[in-house]
């Protein structure tokens, strides 16, 4: 590893001034936008993330509903100037990836079933990407989908850990994410303790992968509260409103 | 056991009780734990645990009276939009009070796309879509009034205890108010003030659903306004 800047200097601090077992700050907002049924906002670090959710509704085109469950399909997008070299806006073959992925982590956690032939879509837009950002889509989606009144099993929290500098680290940056040793994300559901997505990036031992994936879920856990804050927060609001209306 | 307080925020996902309960609206048993599928208030009951969801869409159910929408005309009935994620369909045998015969009537000259009905919801499950009826008396083509639309989250709410805050709701506004379970309220009075007023009550109880002596307040609000015009 010549040439290459320090990830984690003399005091154990990671690039951004975190511990290695730190999250990003974070801020979350549910209900930011009113022609979707649902919509949700995430920034977590330097990530800015929106989410829209649709549905149910029907199908189009036609042919794609399924018989006995409905069809979710999710759209994770990189807008333009999200990153510093300007992004293509057409889907490339990672956006459609991560669209799949963060479709099947999502999927387990909703009844999908008690809507036959309908379908329920997810759009996904990352403002400003700084690494993560399937991990924060999916918490931001999982929001979104809770506020559009879609009824779930258990809300969906995502969540990164890897090696960096020979270092076990919790929720990568960018930096972290390009340079460091390996990326382990993962998409959990607390109330259920069941994982929904699980990937590895980069290599390590099984010891240390499985440290990683205890540490990426002690974050998730962490992330979970935000998460259950964020959509109280949303009713506490209404509450608020109601209450100076009537002052 | 309970694990929250009566009328408790409560996310997806969270457990709510344990033990010999049954699972009310917007919650899920698994063994005998029963967990909240939805955003709401959570109630306790003697055997049951629910939530009242802070938002929802409207799912079919027969015996449901709607308001609907008509979105296309076929040979032998109608498409209807019923603000639900299933379209509906009216066929020409329930609607019409004659037999109808294919080449000779026009369909149009019954309902056409735009066409607001009261309907009556006489079947639906996983497999078709709903169908709708206008036959009985009450329903069929709105020739006049305006129209509200809430979440349909809310119309239990709108309806009150016993029809308490509805029969609220008419006798003050002085207007005929028809509510549609999925969510759309038509309202005709005697005068567009009258119905504005109506309209008014109507978004503030759906704004303030959660909050308690909500039929006294809006009994108040319509009072004030009233007095305010005279």
């Amino acid at each position: 590893m010549s040439g290459k800047i320090r990830l984690i200097n003399g005091n154990g601090l990671r690039v951004d001034g975190r511990r290695p077992n730190e999250l990003r700050s974070i801020k979350m907002e549910v209900g930011v936008l009113s022609n979707a049924d649902g919509s949700a906002y995430i920034e977590q670090g330097k990530n800015k993330i929106l989410a829209a959710v649709y549905g149910p509704r029907e199908v189009h085109p036609r042919h794609l509903a399924l018989p006995d469950r409905a069809l979710l399909r999710c759209r994770y997008h990189m807008a333009p100037f999200s990153v510093e070299e300007r992004k293509s806006p057409a889907p490339s073959r990672r956006e459609i990836e991560l669209s799949k992925v963060i479709k099947e982590a999502l999927e387990p956690a909703i009844f999908l079933e008690k809507f036959p032939r309908t379908s329920i879509d997810i759009f996904i837009e990352v403002l400003q990407a700084d690494g993560g950002t399937r991990c924060a889509g999916t918490t931001v989606a999982a929001l979104a989908l809770a506020d559009a009144g879609i009824p779930m099993r258990d809300l969906v929290v995502a969540c990164a850990a890897g090696k960096v500098d020979g270092v076990l680290v919790l929720d990568l940056n960018d930096i972290e994410d390009k340079e460091g040793e390996a990326d382990v994300p993962v998409a959990y559901m607390p109330n259920l303790g069941l994982i929904s997505l699980l990937q590895m990036d980069g290599s390590l031992t099984i010891e240390e992968f499985n440290q990683s994936l205890n540490l990426a879920m002690e974050g998730c856990k962490q992330i979970y509260k935000f998460q259950k804050e964020a959509l109280r927060s949303r009713y506490v609001t209404i509450k608020e409103e109601v209450e100076e209306c009537l002052r | 056991m309970f694990f929250f307080e009566n009328r408790q925020v409560v996310t997806p996902g969270d457990l709510l009780a344990e033990g010999d309960y049954v699972a009310g609206n917007n919650t899920y048993k698994e063994g005998s734990r029963i967990y909240a599928s939805r955003l709401g208030l959570v109630e306790y009951g003697e055997k049951m645990v629910q939530v009242v969801a802070l938002n929802t869409f409207y799912i079919p159910s027969v015996g449901d009276q709607v308001i609907g929408k008509i979105e296309d005309v076929n040979i032998n009935g109608w498409v209807v939009n019923i603000n639900s994620p299933y379209k509906a369909t009216l066929r020409a045998s329930e609607a019409l009070n004659k037999p109808f015969r294919q080449q000779k009537d026009d369909l149009t000259r019954f309902l056409d796309v735009g066409d607001l009905i009261f309907a009556k919801i006489i079947s639906f499950d996983r497999t078709i879509d709903p169908v709708l009826t206008i036959k009985e008396p009450g329903l069929g083509k709105i020739t006049q009034g305006q129209i509200v639309k809430v979440s349909p989250a809310k119309i239990p709410r709108i309806i009150g205890r016993k029809a308490s805050m509805i029969n609220m709701l008419k006798k003050e506004t002085e207007c005929k108010i028809t509510v549609g379970q999925n969510g759309i309220i038509l309202i005709s009075g005697p005068s567009p003030e009258h119905e504005r007023l109506a309209i008014m009550a109507i978004e503030k109880i759906a704004q303030e659903a959660h909050t308690s002596g909500l039929t006294d307040r809006i009994t108040e609000m319509i009072r004030k306004e009233k007095g305010a015009k005279k």
